[in-house]
């Protein structure tokens, strides 16, 4: 097996490029499902919907999409807190979101999918932007702009989200409230408002991260179940309730897809990353830098 | 019993069967089939259900067949092979269908056959590739234009074309994706691989879902190949599209088995992208006038996709959805009956005159001669839809009745 030089800087580049990508798309479930334990297996639908948001007003005003994306992220925020509150009332109140409140999200993901299905048909949608079809070269290594531009918003939003939750007040709350609700109850705190606010954050980063997602590939409604095994695999290899984990493990996750299909065979890429998955829980089982 | 009674007796028996046969003669002649309405190939399925529903009424408005309406009954098969089996049926159980047709593709097509053999069904396809070849069903039908060797003969273009470039290539990269038709193409092309005498230097499949081709890119353009051959869905087709240009792909040739960029969703998205590749195509504007009929029917035809936001081109599957009904429907005139042995045996001995000009198949039920085109795309600009409406952005390099002119080569010199 030869690894040329200039292949191996490639891989690597393009493994990170990939991971960047996938770490905005777990992001939000490395809060909702990480840190708040709500099953939101419609995570991806609300991706979609961020990619066909960003598409229309790309098409209609020309913006760049992910430029609208954090434009309308308030709208995904509110949307959030809404979603939230009706899973709070309807499930976790009454102590049944195991089940039901997984049956619930799986019904929004279909509802999701097929109202994007009526209102926009089932043609794939793509977006060309000014940097799409532009790579920049430093000596042997390409980097097509592309994956660049989404990787650097996504880097920011990821890392703004490590910040927040690290060193402000309500950051520190949602990270209680993952511990403890009774302790935070009894600081005065109401943990179904931290909750609610988290996981309106969470809703909020799939928006962005669906602009990211049609910068980069093809869209159509039923895309986004073809990513519900990855958003999870990434929040569980890295850790529950771990930002830095959800980054590590899309790096990770990246990486070996790009190293094996680059070297052996792309078909292997899914069985390696899920592999890999396996092994890391069955060396540390609460994830490489969970708690 | 006195005369009374017999008259009277004789008279209801005469009412109730002229009754029963005239109500039988109103039942519609209903056709059934699945299509992809939604999931990865729906942009497809829907324009082929636009196609048929054109059939029909247009069958409707001269009388119908035998006398009664056609009832087209179709549900969404999801592009999801698993769904195919019920819905067949449900289709002969439930609707009781006269007559079925496949669904789009050669996923959706291979999981229907048990089914049809078990029934003894004329099954008359869309657009699979080389399904028979396991089967060996002597019912089947296939209105693709590949020949009698589908997989040989889905290949033939691009490999021909490539071995007539002087000096001879003599390396080939074989990629696909992992799914039926992909997988189906490759084969093909190992064998014209094979036959051709090039060593296959790089041969691999991806999964469908990937999102960044460039690692795969790469791989092959370390191999330095002479010519890409590669097997594609439309989101793949543009994924790897893409990854070349990103990656400057260096070889003579590339192309060959990309589903999508015959249709509009994929031309305007790739626009200049596509320039320099070699593909195949069931029909563009620079051979119009081979086919008389087709500019009536796709000006129909887009007008209606227009609404139903469906590819607006309708270079693809349209033209050939209408011509599979039009051979069961000369097939249906000419034996006078359903009989779905009748049907096949008839369709097996004669030819039939189609918008997309004449159709004989094989023994397999394939097209007995390939007519599938091989182009060169060249000269896109920006990501308009109208210029791809005229002659002047396709070239067609076989077969040779319908050449307009000779390969670009090498491609990354090839595209502007």
């Amino acid at each position: 097996m030869e690894f040329p030089t200039a292949l191996v800087l490639n891989a690597i580049v393009a493994g990170l490029l990939l991971g960047g990508f996938y770490a905005a798309v777990s992001v939000g479930i490395s809060i909702s499902f990480g840190m708040l334990d709500v099953v939101n297996i419609a995570h991806p639908a609300f991706i979609i919907v961020g990619s066909y948001i960003a598409y229309i007003v790309h098409e209609w005003i020309g913006v760049d999409p992910i430029v609208v994306s954090i434009a309308v992220s308030p709208l995904f925020f509110a949307l959030g807190m809404l979603l939230y509150r009706i899973y709070y009332l309807c499930f976790e109140r009454r102590g049944q979101e195991s089940l039901r409140g997984l049956a619930f999200f799986f019904g929004i993901l279909f509802i999701t999918e097929v109202v994007l299905l009526l209102v926009f048909g089932v043609d794939y949608r793509l977006v060309e932007t000014s940097y799409s079809s532009t790579t920049l070269r430093l000596g042997v290594v390409d980097f097509p702009l592309r994956l660049v531009v989404p990787f650097v918003v996504s880097m920011a939003m990821v890392v703004g989200l490590q910040v927040f939750l690290a060193r402000t007040f309500f950051g520190r709350a949602v990270l209680a409230v993952a511990q403890d609700q009774l302790a935070l109850r009894l600081m005065g705190i109401n943990p179904i408002r931290v909750k609610e606010l988290a996981f309106a954050l969470s809703i909020a980063t799939a928006g962005v991260a669906g602009a990211f997602l049609i910068v980069i590939q093809p869209v159509q409604p039923a895309i986004g179940r073809e990513y519900i095994g990855l958003v999870f695999a990434v929040c569980v290899l890295g850790g529950m309730g771990s930002i830095g984990g959800t980054l590590l493990g899309a790096f990770v996750l990246g990486l070996a897809e790009s190293f094996t299909s680059t070297f052996f065979g792309p078909s292997w890429a899914p069985a390696i990353s899920f592999g890999i998955l396996l092994a890391a829980l069955a060396f540390r089982p609460s994830g490489l830098l969970g708690r | 019993m006195n005369t009374l009674k017999i008259w009277l007796w004789a008279g209801l028996a005469a009412l109730s069967i002229a009754l029963i046969a005239s109500a039988e003669a109103q039942q519609p002649l209903k056709i059934g089939f699945g299509m992809s309405l939604t999931g990865p190939l729906a942009g497809n399925g829907k324009a082929a259900l636009i196609s048929m529903q054109i059939w029909a009424e247009d069958v409707n408005a001269k009388g119908g067949l035998l006398g009664r309406k056609v009832e087209l009954v179709y549900y969404d098969d999801q592009t999801n092979p698993s769904t195919v089996p019920s819905i067949y049926n449900k289709l002969l159980d439930v609707d009781k269908v006269d007559l079925v047709v496949s669904g789009y593709g050669t996923n959706v097509i291979a999981p229907a056959m048990p089914i049809m053999m078990q029934r003894n069904m004329t099954f008359m396809s869309l657009f699979g590739l080389n399904v028979n070849s396991k089967f060996n069903y002597d019912r089947y039908f296939q209105i693709m234009p590949a020949g009698p060797e589908p997989a040989l003969g889905w290949t033939e273009g691009f490999f021909n074309i490539a071995m007539s470039l002087s000096p001879k290539p003599q390396t080939v990269a074989l990629v696909g994706a992992d799914a039926e038709y992909p997988a189906l193409a490759l084969e093909g092309a190992r064998e014209q691989a094979k036959r051709a005498g090039l060593k296959v230097v790089y041969d691999k499949s991806y999964p469908p879902n990937t999102v960044d081709f460039s690692p795969i890119v790469r791989a092959i353009q370390a191999t330095n190949p002479d010519l890409v051959f590669l097997a594609s869905y439309p989101p793949d087709s543009a994924g790897m599209v893409r990854a070349v240009n990103e990656v400057g792909l260096k070889t003579r040739m590339f192309g060959g088995g990309l589903v999508g960029t015959q249709f509009a969703a994929l031309r305007t998205q790739l626009g200049p992208l596509l320039n320099g590749m070699v593909n195949y195509e069931a029909y563009t504007p620079e051979v119009a006038a081979q086919f008389p009929f087709l500019e009536q029917f796709l000006a129909k035809y887009q007008e209606r996709a227009a609404k139903e936001g469906v590819d607006p081109l309708g270079y693809y599957l349209p033209p050939y959805a209408y011509a599979m009904m039009q051979v069961l429907e000369q097939a249906i005139k000419a034996t006078g009956s359903l009989d779905q042995g009748k049907l096949a045996d008839y369709m097996h001995k004669n030819e039939f005159d189609t918008y997309v000009g004449k159709v004989r198949f094989a023994k397999n039920g394939e097209w007995s001669i390939p007519r599938m085109m091989t182009v060169q795309y060249h000269s896109v600009s920006g990501n308009d839809l109208d210029q791809w409406k005229k002659p002047g952005r396709v070239t067609v390099l076989a077969p040779a009745a319908y050449k307009t002119g000779t390969v670009m080569v090498p491609y990354q010199d090839s595209k502007k």
